[in-house]
């Protein structure tokens, strides 16, 4: 701010408390003679008057110490246009305190789990328990509180795993995240009854309720899908494309679902956690993820 | 009895009776949404009763919509006694009436459609902005003018009150309300960033100090001394907390952004003139219930006086409040909590709300040419009822508010989060309860006010008062 518009701030500032005392002080003061009278004189509306009493000395000496707070507290901190303040506060400062006191703290509670590998780590309660802490602020508003995920958000207890099931791909999708892409396929299909075939199909690799003419009608257009699920529908873990044979659906299993996603294609996305959680804190939930879902820990 | 000799008590008539139609309405607004908070069903997947749709309505209904009737209601009323004169302007008062009217009902209609500026308490859209200026210059003529025509030397000190509450309005809304329009229903603010925050604030705080403040103290100092039969406490109190309250209002806002990226120097102005705005507030609350000295006795038996006094208790408890959350360690904990909340309504229910029903419970007899309310046990009734609910509801959302700052700043040692937020609002449904609950007995007050109000000016006939001659 330049110093122009700085000496404006200090003046109007400075002008209004010093307006303030010098109004309270005035009033304050009274003569004899106003005392005196009953009072002031004036009549309103045929009976509004008013007295002249003076101003409550609590009163008066509560006003005074608010100015005397204020002054102080306007000396200490800063308010006055560009001056800083004796104490050299800035909420920007405090913030970079509190950040370093609480850096300090988690340092010195997670340094123990340094020098453990993923096993130890699903196995030791400390470490887990700070898991769970670190999945209720971070993980639980996509996968749920209780890790069983939502539609469209993986489910993290079951058996099923989009990008491998061995702990190198869980961290790896942990700390820099996933983004899982499905094209629209109706083009490819020949439009909507080859979509509505093609669920039958889809349906019948998993063993469901289907309509066995349709899904042998797609049966010979499924290779286009099998680029990705492979042949056999079980799925490609290199690629995140789901495995189609097993009980788990990330958007459902009703035909309306699996017709959407193969009408107009899925684009899903995990953020990386690497910038915000750090590579111990990283693989602290790897090995959560890995205990949670059966694979590690007792 | 020629127009001229008579107070024109029709638009005082008008602003009254709408007072109490806006504030059921907008009270069950309020009551609406705080059942959504509990049971969100309640919205219905309809678009237009959505929370986040109702809760600016409401809002505006009871501040601009009862709070501001009560307001031109009252200040066309004291001005006129106080003057001893007509209002000034002719019709204009009549174009005030209606225009305020048309402003409600398109607010009404607009919001639930999700029409708005995204500003709080500013939510109207532009070509509303431009029709509620048209009125508020029009008000200005209307209560500027009959000062200039008065009869008496002195100018009574409600009116200073009016007169603040008036002009700072205008200019609060003017500039607040700068934009560029892209379409009938459209615009942006002439402001960006942190700027436009400054000034939305600058706006907010001060539409709580004139509108919610100046305002209604020009009512206390019209209809306490009034009600009690005293003279008003002390002139020079008066004086002193008039320009020390309207001059230091004005820096508070920024204490409603503490810790953003307004400039520290900012934060701490509007942190130390909120401090030292706790005496001037005081100063209107001590002279206000000081002017009982001597009637305390009229405490026992009549309910407008219980009305008129115990809102001043709470203005003066929510007037310790406000500067106490405005200091920044303080805030750290209160901001974005319930607590806020509470805060508002002890301001609002405790304060606005009941000395605008303890002034219309005197406005109605006198506007209908009656000697007394219908029932002045109804009118006790509704004190307790509504007192009993305001009690409820700051005391539900305090408790709320303190939890929900303490839950969410608890840190665990791994520097992780105690409480996810869902926690935070599962252990506050219990104070949402006792709020609903609070917030429909004050509803339920209101109601006992209409059937009152209705029995009173059944059959009355509107009285035309002479303008009273000067005392001297």
């Amino acid at each position: 701010m330049s110093s122009f518009w700085s000496g404006w701030i200090i003046l109007l500032t400075v002008a209004n408390i010093i307006g303030a005392v010098w109004l309270l002080w005035w009033t304050s003061r009274m003569t004899a003679e106003e005392k005196a009278t009953e009072t002031t004189g004036h009549v309103w509306d045929g009976d509004l008057k008013e007295y002249n009493n003076p101003l409550p000395r609590w009163w008066l000496w509560l006003f005074y110490l608010t100015v005397g707070f204020s002054i102080i507290y306007l000396v200490l901190f800063p308010g006055l246009g560009n001056f800083q303040g004796v104490l050299g506060w800035s909420q920007t400062g405090q913030y970079e305190a509190e950040r370093e006191r609480m850096d300090e703290r988690q340092q010195a509670f997670f340094s123990r789990f340094a020098e453990m590998d993923l096993a130890q780590l699903a196995a030791d309660p400390d470490a887990m328990s700070a898991a769970a802490n670190i999945f209720g602020n971070r993980c639980a508003m996509c996968h749920g509180s209780d890790a069983r995920g939502a539609p469209g958000f993986p489910n993290l207890r079951d058996d099923a795993w989009l990008w491998g099931r061995d702990p190198t791909a869980v961290l790896a999708s942990i700390r820099d995240g996933r983004t899982g892409v499905m094209p629209p396929m109706v083009d490819s299909l020949g439009g909507e009854q080859g979509v509505a075939q093609m669920v039958e199909y889809v349906r019948s690799l998993a063993g469901l309720e289907h309509d066995a003419a349709a899904a042998a009608a797609a049966a010979p257009l499924f290779p286009v899908c099998g680029a990705c699920h492979g042949m056999d529908g079980t799925g490609m873990t290199a690629l995140g494309a789901p495995d189609l044979t097993d009980s788990a659906w990330l958007y459902g299993a009703d035909r309306a679902a699996i017709a959407a996603t193969i009408t107009r294609g899925r684009e899903n996305n995990m953020p990386g956690q690497l910038p915000v959680l750090g590579e111990l804190q990283s693989r602290l939930m790897a090995a959560y993820v890995l205990r949670i879902s059966g694979q590690l820990g007792d | 009895m020629t127009t001229a000799t008579a107070y024109n008590d029709k638009v005082v008539r008008q602003f009254t009776i709408m007072t109490i139609v806006w504030g059921v309405v907008g009270m069950l607004v309020g009551v609406i949404i705080a059942a959504q908070l509990l049971w969100p069903a309640l919205n219905f997947d309809i678009p237009w009763l959505s929370y986040g749709r109702l809760r600016p309505l409401h809002t505006n209904a009871v501040i601009f919509a009862f709070g501001g009737c009560a307001l031109f209601a009252t200040s066309y009323y004291v001005v006129q006694r106080t003057c001893h004169a007509r209002l000034f302007g002719g019709g204009l008062a009549a174009f005030t009436f209606w225009g305020w009217q048309v402003v409600i009902v398109l607010a009404a209609i607009t919001l639930p459609l999700g029409l708005t500026q995204g500003k709080e308490y500013a939510e109207l859209i532009w070509p509303i902005d431009l029709l509620i200026t048209a009125v508020w210059v029009a008000y200005a003529i209307v209560f500027f003018g009959t000062i200039a025509i008065r009869k008496v030397k002195h100018i009574y000190v409600a009116n200073w009150f009016f007169a603040a509450f008036i002009l700072t309005v205008a200019v609060l809304h003017i500039v607040n309300s700068l934009a560029l329009p892209t379409s009938m229903l459209h615009s942006y603010p002439v402001y960006s960033g942190v700027v436009d925050a400054m000034v939305q604030w600058w706006y907010g705080h001060n539409a709580v100090g004139f509108f919610l403040t100046a305002g209604f103290l020009g009512m206390m100092y019209y209809f306490v001394p009034k009600q009690a039969g005293r003279p008003i406490y002390s002139y020079r109190l008066s004086v002193v907390h008039f320009w020390a309250l309207i001059s230091l209002y004005m820096w508070a806002g920024p204490h409603h952004l503490h810790y953003t990226t307004l400039p520290d120097w900012a934060q701490t102005l509007g942190m130390v003139f909120s401090l030292m705005l706790l005496a001037p507030s005081w100063g209107g609350m001590i002279n206000g219930i000081m002017t009982l000295s001597g009637a305390w006795h009229k405490l026992r038996t009549d309910p407008i006086l219980k009305f008129l006094i115990v809102s001043l208790s709470f203005y003066g408890m929510s007037t310790f409040e406000g500067p106490m959350m405005s200091i920044k360690t303080v805030n750290a904990l209160s901001h974005y909590t319930d607590w806020t909340i509470g805060h508002v309504h002890s301001g609002a229910l405790g304060w606005v709300a009941m000395i605008s029903i303890g002034s219309v419970y005197m406005l109605v007899p006198r506007l209908f040419g009656k000697e007394q309310m219908y029932s002045i046990k109804l009118i006790d009734v509704h004190f307790w009822v509504s007192t009993i609910g305001v009690v409820l509801y700051i005391a539900s959302m305090w408790m709320a508010g303190v939890m929900q700052g303490l839950m969410w700043r608890a840190v665990n040692e791994d520097g992780t989060l105690t409480y996810t937020f869902i926690e935070s609002i599962a252990r506050s449904y219990p104070f949402y309860g006792v709020r609903l609950l609070g917030g429909a007995l004050f509803l339920g007050g209101m109601l006992i006010m209409c059937v009152n109000v209705w029995r009173t000016i059944r059959g009355a006939k509107a009285a035309e008062e002479p303008v009273m001659a000067p005392a001297h």
